[in-house]
């Protein structure tokens, strides 16, 4: 087991109820979670938005500390590390991030952003490992003196594919990376993933709302509601027998290219009844 | 995305006014560097025989005396380009002084948060309770009048206008994931405020300070203005300015040459600050 | 006759890149319409220029946008003011800042009826009230003196659709209204736009780049690429049996739950390549060269 979760909870302070002069009420996120994540497998977490599904992969990535119960990583108690002592890890903790808009320092290239990780972690010949990394998402040359907002939404985030994948890490935690793409682009990005998973035994923990990109991409599937995992399993088995009331729901608010008159179900009352 | 035979790339603009701007503070700044060899008088010399000589252009000029001469019989242009010394010292110095210090402490806030901000913020809130003029002249009271405590009065002063900004525009940065996506490669939390935040900070640093250093030369000649900088002898716009302020009716040139440089150099100043960051600015280019 | 009829429009960037080459199509009174592309294909471009609310230096350079018979492009500005206040309305892409964050909603809602339309005070807050009930939101009157930032992403979208069909437009332009929602309120937002729709029967303009949408919620959809109309047709047979690569390029691209075995194809470099030469050779011809 690469990574495995035990009643992981996570509390933030809520600083929208905050008074003046005492400390901020903190609402529960994460409400005991208990899981596994095996080596080279993909993980879908699905859920509804603020279901925590996202706050659950920033805790994975130790972006967050968690409140409660405990997380190991390749065998390492990570609960509890500081961020000095996380340090040596996070070559093996990476994250894509939803927005490659915000996660690409505007102000630097497109080169400098992809070596960053390798050259911090004294990778030797930073440059051409991430000149690599930047092919193997398709981004050759001409793109490396580039910065973030001369690039389309597509190319932007293989450069935050490329930042993650060029550490070689052990983990990968991708939050939600195909929602804000066209139906074209979000296509050649799932094509990279897959083609990504085989060539490097990626583990991946893969945030969606979209069952449909989740389905042709996971192994298995966690469904999220209100903090906690409502269902999961292999994919195939979660999709075609979905047992919680939560899984059947998300399934259904997909809309399918395909005529159905039903789909948007009955009015819910007659018109005469609004008066 | 196959880009369409329409869509070209933005051809990067002419900067004129980076070229203007700088081309004037170039100027001031060798006039000021070489004074003594670029003034055609002893900015000091008075010569009551040569007393009120109109500029150049106009009926009576005296040759050698190209702004004329003002109630002493100094001249106005050696004392334009001997006060230009004055004035960009102060400029750099408190402008640079100010910066630091108040960029400083508001990257700090804005970034940390938290405590380090909450006892920040106070002290900028208190700070800027104080009318920044009383202050300044408070403070050179207390300092005793010099270049130097017209420094220190300007970056004690207006630091808070560099921290408010920094501050604001660091949390707005560190909300962004680039900054989340630092930690993640291993950057400590100093690395990344260095490396990643505080180039993105800086463009509006830099506008702020070329801002800062036309002020500093407005607050310069206020504080000579109110014999409150240097000694009443020594050529500084300010004092110029203050002196011909009494004969503007006899010689307006005494009073007029020193404000129109005054106000060309506080406007380079600030269109010398925008020019640049609309230049080398990778964001804007 | 159609409600709204596009002829040949053209808009473009002064010395800049064009961004509606040539596009026609037309809506009759009633119809639910899609207007589907990627990003650039001038899709959301389409709606702006009916509403006149083109970005910074872009402007129309040719064609015509008929609406009932009059076209809009040469109507005075008060002339072409008054029909869209009456007799359109738009569904925004963004329900948190469509809304003015500092008035409250009734007051919002009732504008157009009391502002455009001249109706009484009282007459108008009894209809937005009515139609907030409509749009389903729980407890109207609440709603109806609270401000934007007291209201959910999906409450708000409520909001703005009531206030689209409160002065009973023949048009309404919805402009990705779901893009910002989570899936779960899509499907309720889109079931509250088919029944506000049928019930009052405006005709809808629905833009989106997700052909899932379209396929639930309009009747008929033209497919855009490049600022040009790639095919249109009643919704079916589009998706079924569609007559271009593009168009079925774009459906091959679309993921789905239900065939997972199917690997997904991105749209092929062939495709767009020949279809972005298409409409170079369209604009050529049409005496556009560069």
């Amino acid at each position: 087991m690469l990574i495995e979760a035990t009643d992981l909870a996570l509390a933030l302070p809520d600083f929208s109820k905050k008074r003046p002069f005492r400390p901020a009420p903190t609402v529960e996120i994460l409400k005991g979670l208990t899981f596994a994540i095996r080596r080279g497998q993909t993980v879908g977490i699905v859920g509804r938005s603020g279901c925590g599904k996202s706050t659950l992969g920033r805790t994975l990535v130790r972006l967050h500390a968690p409140t409660g119960g405990r997380l190991t990583f390749n065998g390492t108690d990570i609960t509890e590390l500081d961020a000095a002592d996380l340090r040596p890890l996070r070559r093996d903790l990476q994250v894509i991030f939803q927005d490659p808009l915000s996660a690409l320092n505007p102000r630097r290239t497109i080169a400098a952003i992809v070596a960053d990780p390798l050259q911090l972690h004294d990778v030797a010949d930073a440059p051409t490992r991430a000149r690599e990394a930047l092919d193997a998402v398709g981004l050759g040359r001409p793109f490396l003196g580039r910065y973030a907002h001369e690039l389309s939404g597509g190319q932007r985030q293989r450069v935050g594919i490329a930042r993650a994948i060029a550490l070689r890490p052990k983990f990968i935690f991708a939050d939600e990376i195909v929602s804000g793409l066209d139906t074209s682009t979000q296509a050649q990005v799932i094509a990279l993933l897959r083609a990504l998973q085989k060539e490097l035994r990626l583990t991946l923990a893969f945030v969606s709302h979209d069952l449909s990109v989740v389905r042709h991409l996971c192994d298995t599937v966690m469904v999220m509601a209100a903090g906690q995992i409502v269902e999961r399993g292999p994919t195939a088995r979660v999709f075609d027998d979905p047992q919680h009331a939560e899984t059947k729901a998300l399934k259904a608010a997909i809309p399918l290219p395909e005529v159905d008159r039903d789909w948007l179900g009955a009015p819910l009352r007659p018109a005469a009844a609004v008066i | 995305m196959v880009e369409l035979s329409g869509a070209r790339p933005r051809a990067s603009r002419p900067a004129p006014r980076l070229w203007l701007a700088g081309g004037w503070l170039a100027l001031l700044a060798l006039a000021a560097l070489f004074a003594p060899f670029v003034a055609p008088h002893d900015p000091l010399a008075q010569d009551l025989f040569f007393n009120r000589l109109p500029p150049f252009f106009m009926e009576g000029a005296e040759p050698g005396y190209w702004l004329g001469t003002d109630s002493l019989g100094r001249d106005v242009l050696s004392r334009i380009i001997h006060g230009a010394r004055i004035a960009l010292i102060v400029a750099l110095v408190a402008g640079v002084a100010a910066c630091l210090l108040g960029a400083t402490l508001g990257l700090l806030a804005g970034y940390f948060g938290g405590w380090t901000d909450r006892v920040i913020s106070r002290i900028v809130d208190i700070w800027m309770a104080f009318p920044p003029v009383l202050f300044a002249i408070l403070l050179v009271a207390v300092l005793g009048t010099g270049l130097l405590s017209v420094i220190v009065a300007i970056a004690v002063i207006d630091w808070t206008r560099f921290c408010r900004v920094v501050r604001a525009e660091a949390m707005q940065q560190r909300a962004m994931d680039y900054v989340a996506s630092a930690t993640v490669a291993g950057h400590s939390r100093w690395g990344t405020l260095v490396k990643e935040v505080l180039p993105n900070v800086m463009p509006a640093i830099i506008v702020l300070l070329s801002l800062e250093m036309g002020i500093a030369v407005i607050v310069e000649a206020i504080l000579s203005f109110v014999n409150l900088s240097l000694s009443s002898d020594a050529p500084t716009w300010g004092g110029m300015i203050s002196e011909g302020r009494t004969s503007i009716h006899q010689a307006w040139w005494v009073l007029v040459f020193p404000l129109v440089t005054l106000f060309l150099t506080v406007l380079a100043f600030s269109q010398f600050g925008e020019g640049l960051k609309n230049r080398f600015d990778p964001v804007l280019r | 006759m159609s409600l709204l009829s596009i002829d040949t429009l053209s808009v473009a960037i002064d010395r800049g890149p064009r961004l509606l080459r040539g596009v026609s199509l037309s809506v009759s009174p009633g119809e639910v319409r899609g207007l589907v592309g990627e990003s650039g294909a001038g899709k959301s471009m389409i709606g702006k220029t009916i509403f006149g609310v083109l970005p910074h230096r872009a402007r129309v350079t040719g064609g015509a946008i008929l609406f009932d018979g009059q076209n809009l492009l040469t109507l005075s500005p008060r002339a072409r003011r008054q029909v869209r206040g009456t007799r359109m309305a738009l569904i925004p892409q963004d329900p948190l800042t469509a809304l003015n964050p500092s008035r409250r909603i009734g007051a919002q809602i009732t504008d157009r009826l009391t502002k455009i339309m001249g109706e009484p005070k009282k007459t108008a807050e009894a209809r937005a009230r009515h139609l907030l009930a409509e749009v389903e939101m729980p407890d109207p009157d609440r709603v109806m003196a609270a401000y934007p930032h007291e209201l959910s992403g999906g409450m708000r979208q409520r909001v703005l659709i009531a206030e689209a069909f409160a002065a009973e437009p023949a048009l309404i332009v919805a402009d990705e209204p779901t893009t910002a929602l989570d899936v779960g309120v899509q499907k309720r937002i889109l079931s509250l736009i088919a029944q506000m729709q049928a019930r009052h029967g405006a005709a809808l303009l629905f833009v989106t780049h997700d052909l899932g949408v379209v396929a639930k919620i309009c009747q008929s959809v033209t497919v855009l690429f490049g600022g040009t109309v790639v095919e249109e047709g009643a919704t079916a047979d589009l998706l079924a049996a569609p007559k271009t690569d593009y168009t079925s390029a774009l459906i091959a691209a679309t993921p789905r739950y239900d065939r997972p075995g199917e690997t997904l194809r991105p749209v092929p470099p062939r495709v767009t390549a020949e279809l972005a030469l298409a409409v170079e050779w369209a604009d050529r011809r049409a005496g556009h060269a560069d």
